[in-house]
């Protein structure tokens, strides 16, 4: 253990953090799903208004993915631009 | 793999050194095509169009009517704005198939991108209220509301901006990987996904949001 430096310890934490930023895209993998299927009902209550159904399906989706990229992007900065690793 | 985009070469001015990333050069040749496309298909319109002046207009026929049935009749004065969008984050999103670098996988132009569309939000919501009815909306539907809206407001072009950056980096990077982990036949269909299918989608999303955010500023 005495090999292991602070700079390399940095490093594997913030790989580590990376993974578990992204158990956040949980929740909206979840909530697309519920929405995916709500629009799916829709569409077969009522297939004429099918455009507009995935028009905001699509919309709604874009919305609730927000979360899932705020996740990502926390994922790559500490991936590809760790400001923590220039702290030391 | 590189999350930054190059440094393709450097402008020295005033003893300033500007750097002109891969980013822009790409950005450029995408303004030099799409300039090429506007002048091809309007250099001799016709009463009776054939040829290339019947696809530009179902495209700018399509944007009318989606437009009229987001925002509203008597917005015709948009389509030029968000035409011009989706056609740039169109080519954009797709330029990936061609191995550049996408300009949308940089925050500087995303940022940029919805920035233009805050702006005409705010504006639009200032021309149709007027200032008072512009101020007054931020105190609805209760006056201690005030700093949530203003913080709603100012979210607004940064989750539009983050949304289509992470998009389309998350694909280029995922494409990386696979072109990493095998260089044949497996990279084919994921370019289809990544590329075409989530490229195609974040273009109608944000021009759909764009609308969908002027439009809501003008009640």
């Amino acid at each position: 253990m005495a090999a292991i430096d602070g700079k390399a310890l940095i490093l594997a934490f913030s790989a580590m953090g990376a993974g578990l930023a992204m158990i956040g895209a949980l929740g909206t993998g979840i909530g697309q799903g519920i929405a995916a299927g709500k629009a799916a009902e829709a569409v077969a209550r009522q297939p004429d208004a099918e455009g507009d159904i995935i028009r905001t399906l699509l919309l709604g989706d874009a919305v609730a993915e927000t979360s899932a990229i705020y996740c990502l992007i926390i994922a790559l900065i500490l991936i590809f631009a760790n400001p923590l690793a220039r702290l030391l | 793999m590189e999350f930054f985009p190059k440094v393709i070469f450097i402008i020295p001015l005033y003893g300033m050194k500007i750097p002109v990333t891969e980013t822009v050069v790409v950005t450029w040749g995408i303004m030099a095509g799409l300039m090429a496309f506007g002048y091809a298909a309007g250099k001799n319109l016709e009463r009776m169009p054939h040829g290339l002046q019947n696809g530009v207009e179902i495209f700018y026929e399509g944007l009318e009517g989606l437009i009229e049935s987001t925002m509203g009749e008597g917005n015709e004065g948009f389509v030029p704005y968000i035409g011009t969008l989706a056609m740039y984050l169109a080519v954009a999103n797709l330029i990936g198939l061609l191995a550049f670098r996408p300009p949308t996988a940089d925050l500087s132009t995303t940022l940029t991108l919805a920035g233009i569309t805050f702006a005409l939000t705010q504006y639009e919501g200032l021309r149709k209220k007027g200032v008072t009815g512009y101020i007054r909306g931020f105190f609805e539907p209760l006056p201690f509301m005030a700093p949530l809206n203003i913080i709603g407001q100012i979210a607004n072009p940064f989750s539009m901006a983050f949304r289509l950056f992470g998009n389309i980096l998350g694909g280029m990077i995922i494409m990386n990987l696979a072109y990493s982990a095998m260089p044949v036949i497996i990279p084919a269909p994921l370019h289809f996904y990544f590329d075409v299918f989530a490229g195609v989608l974040q273009t109608f999303i944000f021009i759909m949001l764009t609308m969908t955010f002027v439009g809501m500023a003008a009640e």
